[in-house]
């Protein structure tokens, strides 16, 4: 693997991660993270979505007119946002019931247009496959580790087993109402903010 | 790069066109396996209001289909409370309710469920399970910040409830949300339906004093949410709701 490749797979995960480090995305982290199967879930459809996005758009980069370049991209990531939605519909239909409008939203989300816009209109698809690949992995991955110790700390489970026997069913944990409400997730994502910046010093903005 | 007019113009025509495609394609070869989804978690809500499920069973969709052998859909019209001899999938009461042409405005006496139209068709579902006989009633109404959707099940004899759930429903966790908590919920089986003058099943104010025998406690902390429950219960047991079909029904046996 040269290291424009390495690049693009791993600074997504920690250097430019979009949630941790450019912020994007953020709502989806918020709404979605109660419960890990949900993040898995929203996970999965954003990586598609992505990938696919990425790729559609890389292929017609250089037919795509600059005039009208931003509705465009919009109406390729729109129409694979609603496969997505529809899929899920089909075939995880409670999953889908507890994303509610989340998959909808992803259409809104930040990092499929800044991806977009930024990288695929610029390179050529497999190089933007990637890209999209590995900054869903970096949303993933943020999503995933907001969500294991939401359910945890809310509800005493993980991926819906009970770890803590929690107190209503008997049990000594009282679960964490906060983790269950969206500040749990600021609360989570900050904490994870300090300790990634903290680490890696090169990160820290000048005050 | 320059591009004339004439291919811009183009070039959103062809991606409007095969983006439709794309979507539409999807929307039909997918709409058969999306309408059995919806009916199997709706057939499930009925099972479980029902009592005719333990609360933790899972469910898989053979337990759904051999339970609802003894469970009949029926589309009834409203105002009259007569049977409408259609399919029970075949009808959306809550898509129909939007429709000018198929429901009417909610009377003003029931403005407190914040429902601005009722469908002139509506669902029931009339379960002859032996021993269990009751019949479901989908509801819905407004609480603080939602529309809440739920299911009524009411014996047979309409002399008591059987039971009351929330499917869908965007109240505060903790406070509001906890109208889907199954040991509020457990307050309503038992509790009698109509008394002396019309619906006396009903919500009131946390701790406040009540009729045991006709109302339960709200939840603290979510006034508006109770409040909610309660004018939704009212709309849809009374006259502008299931009122006239249930009065056959009761009538007719």
């Amino acid at each position: 693997m040269d290291k424009a490749t390495r690049g693009i797979l791993l600074d997504p995960l920690h250097e430019q991660n979009p949630i941790t480090l450019q912020v994007l995305g953020i709502c989806s982290a918020l709404a979605v993270t109660t419960k890990l199967e949900t993040a898995f879930v929203m996970s999965a459809a954003l990586t598609f979505v992505l990938v696919c996005s990425n790729t559609t758009i890389s292929l017609l980069r250089n037919k795509i007119p600059g005039s009208i370049r931003i509705i465009t991209q919009l109406a390729i990531i729109a129409s694979l946002v609603i496969v997505a939605d529809q899929v899920l519909k089909a075939f995880l239909f409670d999953t889908s019931k507890a994303l509610s409008v989340f998959v909808g939203l992803i259409i809104t989300n930040c990092i499929v247009m800044g991806r977009a816009e930024a990288f695929a209109m610029a390179n050529p698809p497999m190089a933007s496959a990637l890209d999209g690949f590995a900054n869903s992995m970096g949303y993933s991955v943020v999503l995933i580790y907001v969500a294991l110790f939401r359910e945890l700390l809310g509800s005493g489970k993980v991926l819906g087993s009970p770890v803590f026997a929690s107190v209503s069913d008997g049990g000594w944990y009282v679960p964490n109402g906060l983790m269950v409400l969206s500040p749990g997730a600021f609360f989570l994502i900050g904490l994870l903010i300090w300790v990634q910046r903290s680490m890696t010093p090169t990160l820290q903005e000048a005050d | 790069m320059d591009f004339s007019n004439k291919y811009v113009l183009g070039f959103a025509l062809l991606l409007c066109v095969v983006c439709s495609a794309l979507v539409s394609s999807t929307a039909v070869a997918l709409k058969e396996r999306q309408d059995a989804n919806k009916e199997l978690d709706q057939r499930r809500q009925v099972i479980r209001v029902a009592g005719l499920a333990q609360p933790g069973d899972a469910l898989p969709k053979e337990t759904v289909d051999t339970l609802f052998e003894s469970i009949q859909g029926r589309v009834i019209d409203r105002e009259t409370g007569d049977y409408i001899d259609v399919p029970v999938a075949s009808v959306d009461p809550i898509k129909e309710s939007k429709d000018a042409e198929m429901s009417a405005k909610t009377p003003s006496e029931f403005k407190a469920a914040q429902v601005s139209r009722l469908s002139n068709r509506l669902q029931v579902f009339e379960v002859k399970t032996p021993g269990k006989e009751c019949l479901v009633l989908p509801i819905h109404g407004k609480g603080l910040w939602s529309t809440m959707y739920g299911y009524l099940a009411v014996k047979n004899d309409l002399s008591e409830v059987v039971g009351i759930t929330f499917y869908a429903h965007g109240e505060t966790p903790g406070l509001g949300g906890e109208i889907d908590n199954p040991s509020w919920k457990a307050q309503f089986p038992g509790k009698s339906v109509f008394g002396a003058d019309g619906v006396g099943l009903g919500v009131v104010k946390a701790s406040a004093p009540r009729d045991a025998d006709y109302e339960v406690d709200g939840l603290s902390g979510a006034t508006i949410t109770t409040k909610g429950v309660d004018a939704t219960i009212k709309l849809w047991l009374g006259p502008a709701g299931y009122g006239p079909y249930l009065e056959q029904f009761k009538t007719q046996g």
